[in-house]
């Protein structure tokens, strides 16, 4: 059961069993209708005991599941003819990020999202879907061109962070970031952002600004990682666990601050359980926003952007 | 004039409260660059610099506003508006004690100070971020107090100065305080799409989510000598890297070597600096201070 969640696992065992009797009736032409009920209820009982009061923490261990749907992945499921462009065009080729032209049922969008990898071979290439400022400035780039072309853009969030090292910071990281929300928040087109994993810190919200932002119910946006929280205000990364509880990162949370739009509901259990329901969700979400923000002239588009970040945010005024 | 005495009056006692914090041994400090015992009235002088080795010693937004600001021309904006406590968070301690010892630490009610002054003769917006104040952290309040002051420069036509002194994002207000870089940058690029200015100033250190957004952000960027200047601070990077970082590495001279600010200046110089910038860049000049004091009052602020 490598790959998989210690939460998870019970739930699995019984599913294998549940596939395992089955096979078996069927070779051996035995009727088991009754046991099968009986475990298919099981199943269904214990799905919702797991998944009906998951933590902050394991909400987290699914958004970072390693078979989790990623960037990719959800650009196959949703049908897209997309072509993939490269390169910032100033330093070099960031393949933690990918973007391209994608024809999306009737419409032709700029797609640009973290990529993470699927074994330690990719992941090495994709550096564990950790951005440099080549890959901000790839991603600006390309939705330059959609601002260009008058393309709605969809931007797809899963990345643990932008990649803290020592190029990434001599090229600019936080410059590439800030010029990116600078920019994101007046072009002339609409974007949709839709958080499918890890939404982590300012590398996140470098391509993360948008009209709409959608989050999976799954996934986790946060300001910085639970174990960074932990190890700097828990003095302590293990204690990561009650880092993420008092933070607030699930879809739940972030939909009560006023931070996202909509929650994208996952099959049960999570997107890698069924990896292509998932994607239809995320498709039907980000076809539905595109046709409101497509009615929208590129003022109002641009005027109603800027409105929604300015009431971000809690405070008192006395 | 009763408005302008009252806050004569508050600025004066607000001198006077930095200088205790500065100088709790008395008459005399160390410097932290080359441990020369420094009086307290030569580093008063050399505005809280080293003569000997240039170290900058790190002051408090009262303190800047001094430095760049024309005499008394400074008239505190957005006064205001307060942090409350969102998420009900607590670690070691609870945020909202954390905010309260913060306040009577340093009189302030924030973590940066928004104003209006004359620089130079020129009327401008001013946000002097306090490191004093939770690391000068930014959270729901300086995300606000920034972008409302980009606004006014906006209104006003006038040019925002930045100074910051940050470790970044404030993580007690989780995901709201990501949002204030987005929020902040947003309302820069209106600032932008209106052709007014951005001087930005990076004071030690200058780090996290301040750095990824609005401190990024100048027309021209203005770092002093020896600041802390990235995105990850350098112990996540050596965490994650496992090697010895370069010498000088993310200091305000290493920014310059590649290419990530304008200039490394002076305390001594940084006024004039920026004074220069801000004369290139518009045709508007002069006034007197009695105008600032004028202005804020017809925004009733
Ligand atoms: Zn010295």
């Amino acid at each position: 059961m490598a790959g998989w969640l210690e939460f998870e696992k019970p739930l699995l065992e019984l599913e294998q069993r549940i596939d395992e009797l089955r096979s078996f009736a069927d070779s051996q032409n035995i009727d088991v209708a009754k046991e099968l009920h009986r475990l298919e209820a099981k199943a269904e009982d214990l799905r919702r005991q797991i998944y009906g009061k998951l933590t902050r923490w394991q909400v987290t261990q699914i958004a970072r599941h390693p078979r989790r749907p990623y960037t990719a992945d959800y650009i196959r499921m949703l049908g897209v003819d997309f072509t993939e462009l490269h390169g910032d065009r100033r330093f070099g080729d960031d393949e933690a990020m990918v973007g391209g032209l994608g024809f999306f049922g009737d419409r032709k969008v700029v797609i640009v999202g973290h990529q993470k990898g699927r074994d330690t071979k990719e992941n090495i290439r994709r550096n564990f879907g950790m951005a440099h400022p080549e890959g901000y400035r790839k991603a600006l780039r390309l939705m330059s061109l959609a601002g260009k072309f008058g393309r709605p853009i969809i931007t797809f969030v899963d990345t643990p962070g932008a990649y803290p090292g020592i190029g990434a910071e001599e090229r600019g990281q936080a410059e590439a970031i800030a010029y990116n929300l600078h920019e994101m928040s007046r072009l002339p087109v609409p974007i949709v952002v839709v958080v499918i994993g890890e939404g982590g810190s300012g590398g996140a919200l470098g391509i993360g600004v948008g009209d709409r932002v959608l989050m999976l119910e799954y996934a986790i946006y946060s300001v910085i990682s639970p174990e960074g929280c932990a190890s700097i205000l828990f003095r302590d990364a293990a204690r990561a666990q009650q880092a993420a509880e008092a933070m607030k990162i699930t879809a739940n949370d972030l939909m009560g601050l006023g931070v996202i739009d909509e929650i994208v509901p996952e099959p049960a259990g999570g997107a890698h359980r069924d990896p292509e329901r998932a994607a239809r969700a995320v498709g039907e979400a980000i076809a539905r926003h595109l046709s409101d923000l497509e009615a929208m002239s590129p003022e109002e588009l641009v005027r109603k952007r800027l409105a929604r970040l300015m009431a971000m945010g809690e405070f008192k005024e006395v | 004039m009763k408005d302008q005495l009252s806050w004569l009056r508050r600025r004066k006692r607000g001198i006077k409260e930095a200088k205790k914090r500065e100088m709790p041994d008395g008459l005399w400090r160390k410097c932290e660059g080359c441990s020369e015992i420094i009086y307290h009235k030569e580093l008063e002088r050399n505005l809280w610099t080293c003569s000997k080795c240039n170290y900058h010693f790190r002051i408090s937004a009262a303190q800047y506003r001094d430095v760049l600001t024309d005499d008394g021309s400074f008239v505190e904006l957005l006064t205001g508006i307060e942090s409350v406590d969102p998420l009900g968070f607590v670690d070691s301690k609870k945020y909202a004690d954390r905010l309260v010892a913060a306040k009577k630490k340093t009189g302030h009610n924030s973590a940066v100070l928004t104003g209006s002054a004359r620089v130079g003769g020129h009327l401008a917006m001013m946000a002097i971020l306090d490191f004093a104040f939770l690391g000068g952290s930014m959270g729901s309040v300086m995300g606000e107090k920034i972008a409302r002051l980009t606004r006014m420069a906006i209104e006003e036509r006038v040019p925002l100065i930045t100074l910051s002194s940050t470790g970044g994002a404030r993580m007690q207000e989780g995901i709201l305080s990501l949002m204030q870089m987005a929020k902040t940058s947003a309302m820069l690029a209106k600032l932008d799409d209106e052709g007014l200015l951005h001087v930005a100033i990076q004071a030690h250190p200058t780090t996290g989510g301040v750095t990824a957004s609005f401190a990024s952000l100048g027309d021209v960027i203005v770092a002093e000598p020896g600041a802390l200047i990235g995105f990850a601070g350098p112990r996540v990077i050596q965490q994650t890297i496992k090697q010895d970082l370069p010498d000088g590495f993310q200091r305000a001279e290493f920014l310059l070597d590649h290419g990530m600010i304008d200039m490394v200046v002076h305390r001594k110089e940084l006024k004039n600096a920026v004074v220069k910038v801000i004369d290139f860049f518009t045709d508007d000049r002069r006034g007197t201070a009695e105008d600032t004091l004028g202005q804020a009052r017809k925004q009733g602020l």
